[in-house]
């Protein structure tokens, strides 16, 4: 493996060379020239050294190598890949297990480039194209007896993206292999493909706004006309009466967005594949997740106006602390992506908004360069934990509206 | 008139929290166009990102603090009874609706233009050293980054005016700052929503907030759905449209 260099083509026409950082080289054993196939392969990459991949999402470090030599040994279902920057000293890089390896496999020399992209301020201005990278393999040998390099081009011969220069050339000992695209799980996003089942949800904003005002409205009213004070001498623990304003706001909001999105989200997925996008798919269990998780949101939202509402006792001033603290984010992040990334991940992580990661359907990949931001449905924190932070802001907001209620005259 | 001004304009002032208000207007807008500044990058192959637009990114949140201005003008006293008295005071009805909204409007743009031009400045400060060089002709002294900061402070100046004029019809503060937010914040999701890019380019002309935005745009002005003076004409007739329903419908309803 003497080197890898990659090209991206740049706005203005032309190409540009450059380090593409998951741009791979080396030798692959795969179960069969199908796409999706089990296979196994060891690898020179742009800037994250050696690897050893198999399966699209295993993926294990080597030693931080731009070029050296690569091998890979097969034992039954065992493979092992190495690494040397001088062909002498060898370093196992890792042992993969493939058990559904058939006895007889084809291996082969590879070279990939995935889309390559760069972010400079909110996710509006991402700017990707597809990449190119030439790998030349200054030696290859085989320690199989019998066998010769057959020259067959796998991949990369679909056109459009892979552009017009991929395909091998012998040098001397070795080869010069051009490829463009990826061998790796497919990601959402600006260098992936598709949509999440999220993307059929995007007017849930439009119900936040809403709940936010009757939620406010729900206890600000009676602050407005006076009929706090009846409500409060009818009765007079003042802790049970937020709790059932809450607790029935709560449940009308939840029934009212459960309704809303178990219509949604079935037909939105059927919507926009029937326009051609592609939906990743999702089990009944994460669809059902995802529905009743925006529900929950949808009522917490609800609950949370209340609280603020209790608070400030004003309505417009409590929509406006709640539009604020959970729709503003959101909206911007998601539906709008004009907040840079640092800033969207960090509001994704604190605000209520957070709890949009229960829409998560899809998996980071660190072996992957893509644009990972919520807009594409990646959210900074799992399911659970984002929808842990709105809970904590309901209850920070409910026992402050508990002790303001408690302390002050009506 | 000028007594329904001064009227309107002793209300408005004696109550601390338009203050409180318009503080949080410049403060808010700042803010996050000092992080929008502070975390954009141009990387050496260049870039397409417009720095006016990066420095007037806070306009997104501040839109929402001048829509709440607009809609306490009238909703505070529609929540108290208020609007009673202010109706007793001057009975030709649309001439207290301009009355406020002269007040609104002058006190806005000056709080908005203090803003945008905060922001600007420290777009012009930072930027150049993240890769924004002179060549992407971002430039305090150029007319276009001007026309930009201004049409920043006249359409969030636009976006009270359409706060009050809404919360005149609706009557309530809470139900108009979700209309209100809701107008500007629905048509660019719609816009991102819709496949069709005839029916996209339609949305973004029509909808206020995209048509304002157009108007804080430095770059690539011709891909743009509207230029930059029609964009605030756009938000200006929303305005103006929803001043002269709530103009209609004060004089047309009972308090």
């Amino acid at each position: 493996m003497t080197s890898v260099t990659s090209t991206v083509p740049v706005p203005s026409g032309g190409a540009q060379r450059t380090v593409v950082p998951w741009a791979k080289a080396g030798i692959i054993f795969k179960a069969s020239l199908t796409p999706g196939s089990a296979y196994v392969a060891i690898m020179v990459t742009g800037s994250h050294g050696i690897r050893m991949q198999d399966d699209f999402t295993g993926d294990i470090a080597g030693p931080a190598m731009r070029a050296g030599w690569l091998r890979l040994v097969r034992a039954g279902a065992t493979i092992t890949g190495y690494g040397s920057p001088d062909g002498v000293r060898w370093t196992r890089v890792g042992t993969v297990t493939l058990p559904g390896l058939p006895p007889t496999v084809p291996g082969g020399l590879f070279a990939t480039s995935p889309q390559y992209s760069q972010t400079s301020d909110g996710v509006a201005s991402i700017s990707g194209s597809p990449s190119q990278s030439t790998a030349v393999f200054g030696q290859v040998t085989l320690t199989w007896h019998g066998s010769t390099w057959t020259g067959t081009n796998v991949g990369g011969s679909s056109g459009g993206a892979a552009g017009p220069g991929t395909g091998y050339s012998r040098t001397g000992s070795g080869f010069a292999i051009t490829g463009s695209g990826d061998i790796a799980p497919a990601t959402s996003g600006a260098s992936g493909i598709g949509v999440t089942i999220a993307q059929t949800l995007s007017g849930v904003f439009i119900a936040l706004i809403i709940l936010a005002v009757i939620g406010a409205m729900f206890i600000t009213a009676e602050y407005r006309r006076g009929l706090i004070r009846v409500t409060l001498a009818a009765c007079p623990r003042r802790g049970q009466v937020l709790a059932a304003k809450a607790a029935v706001i709560g449940l009308v909001a939840f029934a009212a967005g459960l309704a809303g999105a178990s219509v949604a989200v079935p037909l939105g997925q059927r919507l926009l594949r029937s326009h051609g996008a592609y939906v990743w798919p999702v089990t009944a269990l994460t669809e059902l997740r995802v529905i009743v998780g925006t529900a929950a949101v949808i009522a917490l939202c609800a609950v949370l106006a209340v609280a603020i509402g209790t608070v400030l006792r004003r309505g417009a001033a409590a929509d406006a602390a709640v539009i604020a603290l959970i729709v503003v984010p959101y909206v911007l992040t998601v539906p709008i992506p004009v907040l840079p990334l640092g800033v969207a991940d960090w509001l994704m992580r604190v605000t209520p908004a957070a709890a949009f990661a229960v829409e998560q359907t899809v998996i980071q990949y660190p072996q992957v360069d893509d644009v990972y931001a919520p807009a594409y449905g990646y959210y900074p924190l799992a399911a659970w934990a984002g929808f842990a932070v709105l809970c904590a802001w309901v209850a920070l907001a409910l026992a402050l509206g508990y002790v303001t209620l408690s302390r002050r005259d009506a | 008139m000028r007594r329904a001004i001064r009227a309107e304009w002793a209300k408005t002032w004696s109550d601390p929290g338009t203050g409180w208000l318009l503080g949080t207007l410049i403060a808010l807008t700042v803010a996050v166009s000092a992080v929008a500044i502070g975390t954009a990058r141009c990387p050496a192959a260049g870039c397409g990102q417009d720095p006016a637009r990066i420095s007037l990114t806070g306009v997104y949140l501040g839109q929402a603090v001048a829509a709440l201005v607009g809609v306490a003008a009238i909703g505070s006293e529609y929540g108290t009874g208020m609007i009673r008295v202010s109706l007793t005071a001057i009975p030709r009805r649309d001439r207290l609706l301009a009355a406020k909204a002269v007040v609104l409007a002058g006190p806005v743009l000056a709080a908005s233009a203090a803003a945008a031009g905060a922001s600007m400045l420290a777009g012009w400060l930072v930027l150049p050293g993240h890769g924004f060089t002179a060549a992407h002709g971002f430039d305090l002294a150029s007319g276009a980054t001007w026309r930009a900061a201004g049409g920043a402070a006249l359409y969030l100046m636009l976006v009270a005016v359409l706060g009050l004029g809404v919360t005149s019809v609706v009557r309530d503060s809470a139900a108009a700052i979700g209309i209100v937010l809701g107008l500007l914040y629905l048509f660019p999701v719609v816009a991102g929503l819709v496949g069709n890019p005839a029916i996209q380019r339609r949305l973004q002309q029509v909808g206020p907030m995209s048509a304002g935005l157009d108007s804080m745009t430095t770059a690539r002005l011709r891909a743009l759905p509207l230029t930059p003076w029609q964009g605030l004409e756009v938000v200006a007739m929303w305005a103006a449209g929803a001043l002269v329903l709530g103009g209609a419908m004060l004089r047309l309803r009972d308090t």
